[in-house]
């Protein structure tokens, strides 16, 4: 152990319950920060999982169209100029499978599925419901989504053995009484069919919950007279966080508008990063306490110490080791603080994630949700080390700047 | 460097300390005070002076600049033979720690710290000695003081007389030139101011140390080989 980190420790546990102060108060700082990024990015990493796992990473939507002016030539006469005067966009997808199979020749696509999207009435013998079809290829539609995952009643395997099968959100089906079996009618431009309901399915997100409604792509295509095309195409990628990246390539590419899912839930995405924002400020706050805990204590250790600061210079201790001595103390307070800090916050995410709590709006869970992110840890520790070692710094270079000549004198200032 | 029964004496009358016209202020605007008007003296190895004088006549602050505590406002400080007036912080504090032991009034141990602890940490600092060729130093230093039994006591356990008796342990402990001691049997009773005057030369003159102490007490000047009488700002 180097003398200055021996010095320290003995300066530290001489002060017992300064030191316990300012080590509680990290403990404190970094416990509840991870706490809040854990309970504030779990409800915001659930939604973003749900999102993805129901409407996919990227979706292409539309066709790009240029839309071109012409303009006259001066002087002559008859001569016009084509000039490229912006876009258009064109509702839907005209040849699904060619754009599959560009697609598929991008990296990171681990899925793509067609889908072919439209609004319909719905009516039970109870009830009519507005509801949105959504024909899809069942086989390329769950490499594209967790539907598999998402079946809370009847069987999946079952939808692909009768056109008039029919997967039905949870919340759609419960308005108009319907259950695994049941049969209802969709009425669409003048048109009604019977269907039945083979699997009923819950992916947490209400809006989905209440309105989806998928049939198989050909049957879909039939009843909404929509033989070709799709209205958007749907993928899943090995990392969504690269969605606007390769979102960016394939509107060049494919010239076909793409929307990655960032894009898509802009507005609750923004509203988790205020929210975010707003807790991480709080907890800085923790950790500012923190830092003002250690600049007290080590404020108090100076003013207390300056005797011995003078016996150290006097013995050849040069500035910078009464300034390592003192950092050294707010070093070994932030390292026992970091740990304690990193075993309160995990022990407090751990009882929180048990708390229940009833939520069926945006999404559905019944209990609080947390996320286990290491990078909480590294930045609650992180955050600490810059506020404590910045609080440290004052009275460590004040101790250090003390003239031993003076102190030995009693004329410190 | 090697421990205290074992060293072997440099020769005795080597100048070690020398200081020329050396002048000091203290206090500010109107309080300023010439404290220092011009002293010069030398210190040689094996040999012990006593500064004496009446209070605030300059005796330890005379004793802070040759131990290089302080800076002189003019005036030339030499330690064998390395002028360390006009020096920097850190070449001061390196003479400090190689060349200079400091004895003070008031003990001065680290209470945190026990006798053993006290006397390590200069060695520790300079690093010349293996971990345990410097405990045993430490040890033998402790018990040339008389308080081999006592190395494991914390200094807040200690008496006066033997916090001071530490103090001069830790002051031999690397081995230096010169010993300073400001008022070093000034808070001590006469048999412990007796004991410790003797260690504090008898040590140092086994190991051909200069010392330097400034004092009140006329008996302890007595017994130095020179005595410097100091008043206003000078030896008289």
């Amino acid at each position: 152990m180097s003398p200055n980190l021996r010095i320290a420790f003995r300066f530290l546990t001489a002060k017992k319950r300064a030191m316990m102060m300012s080590l509680s108060c990290t403990i404190l700082g970094v416990g509840l920060f991870i706490v809040t990024q854990a309970t504030t990015s779990g409800f915001e990493s659930f939604f973003i999982k749900t999102m993805i796992g129901s409407d996919g990473a990227l979706r292409i939507v539309d066709r790009i169209q240029d839309t071109m002016r012409s303009m006259g030539v001066s002087g002559a006469a008859g001569i016009q100029v084509r000039a490229l005067e912006g876009v258009k966009y064109l509702e839907g997808i005209d040849e699904p499978r060619r754009i599959i199979e560009a697609v598929n020749e991008f990296a990171g696509v681990l899925g793509v599925s067609a889908v072919l999207k439209g609004d319909v009435q719905i009516s039970s013998s109870f009830k009519l419901e507005r509801a949105q079809i959504f024909g899809i290829d069942l086989a390329q539609h769950l490499r594209v989504s967790q539907l598999a995952r998402k079946i809370v009643a009847g069987r999946l395997e079952d939808f692909g053995k009768s056109p008039s099968a029919a997967l039905m959100g949870r919340v759609l089906a419960d308005r108009l009484q319907l259950t695994v079996g049941d049969s209802f009618v969709i009425n669409v431009r003048g048109e009604s069919r019977r269907y039945r309901v083979v699997a009923i399915f819950e992916t947490g997100l209400r809006d989905i919950d209440r309105t989806r409604l998928y049939l198989d792509l050909v049957e879909a295509r039939s009843l909404l007279k929509k033989p070709t095309g799709a209205t958007f195409i749907q993928m899943n990628l090995d990392d969504p966080k690269r969605a606007p990246a390769l979102a960016a390539r394939m509107v060049e590419m494919l010239h076909h508008n793409v929307e990655p899912w960032q894009l898509r839930e802009v507005e609750w995405l923004q509203t988790f990063r205020a929210l975010r924002i707003s807790s991480a400020i709080t907890v800085t706050v923790f950790t500012l306490i923190a830092g003002l805990a250690m600049f007290n204590t080590l404020a108090m250790i100076v003013i207390e110490k300056t005797k011995d600061i003078a016996i150290l210079r006097s013995m050849g201790f040069e500035r910078r080791d009464i300034t390592q001595i003192f950092l050294w103390q707010a070093a070994i307070v932030l390292a026992f603080g970091a740990v304690g800090g990193a075993l309160f916050g995990a022990a407090v995410t751990s009882a929180v994630e048990h708390v229940p709590l009833t939520i069926s709006t945006l999404f559905k869970t019944d209990h609080f949700l947390v996320e286990w992110n290491p990078w909480h840890y590294v930045e609650a520790i992180a955050t600490a080390v810059v506020m404590v070692m910045i609080a440290s710094l004052v009275p460590a270079r004040r101790a250090a700047r003390l003239e031993p000549g003076d102190i030995v004198r009693g004329t410190a200032q | 460097m090697s421990p205290v029964t074992a060293a072997t004496p440099a020769p005795a009358g080597d100048l070690v300390l020398r200081c020329t016209n050396l002048h000091r202020h203290l206090g500010q605007g109107e309080g300023r005070v010439h404290v220092l008007k011009g002293v010069s003296f030398e210190a040689r190895r094996g040999q012990v002076d006593a500064i004496v004088g009446p209070s605030g006549c300059g005796k330890s602050t005379l004793l802070y600049l040759l131990g290089l505590l302080d800076q002189p406002d003019e005036g030339q400080i030499e330690i064998n033979g390395q002028r360390m007036s006009n020096s920097d912080d850190l070449a001061r504090t390196a003479a400090r720690g190689a060349h200079i032991g400091f004895v003070f009034q008031f003990h001065f141990l680290m209470l945190e710290f026990t006798a053993l602890e006290n006397v390590l940490m200069p060695m520790r600092k300079l690093a010349k000695l293996a971990p345990g060729a410097m405990e045993a130093r430490a040890h033998a230093l402790l018990g040339s003081v008389g308080l081999g039994e006592k190395t494991r006591r914390l200094a807040t356990q200690l008496s006066g007389g033997e916090q001071q008796r530490v103090a001069i342990a830790r002051a031999l402990a690397n081995e230096p030139a010169i010993i300073l001691a400001d008022e070093p049997t000034g808070n001590l009773d006469m048999k412990n101011s007796a004991m410790v005057f003797d260690l504090l030369t008898r040590l140092a003159k086994d190991h051909g140390q200069a010392v330097v102490l400034v004092t009140h007490n006329p008996e302890i000047a007595q017994r130095c080989d020179f005595t410097r009488p100091m008043r206003d700002g000078l030896f008289v």
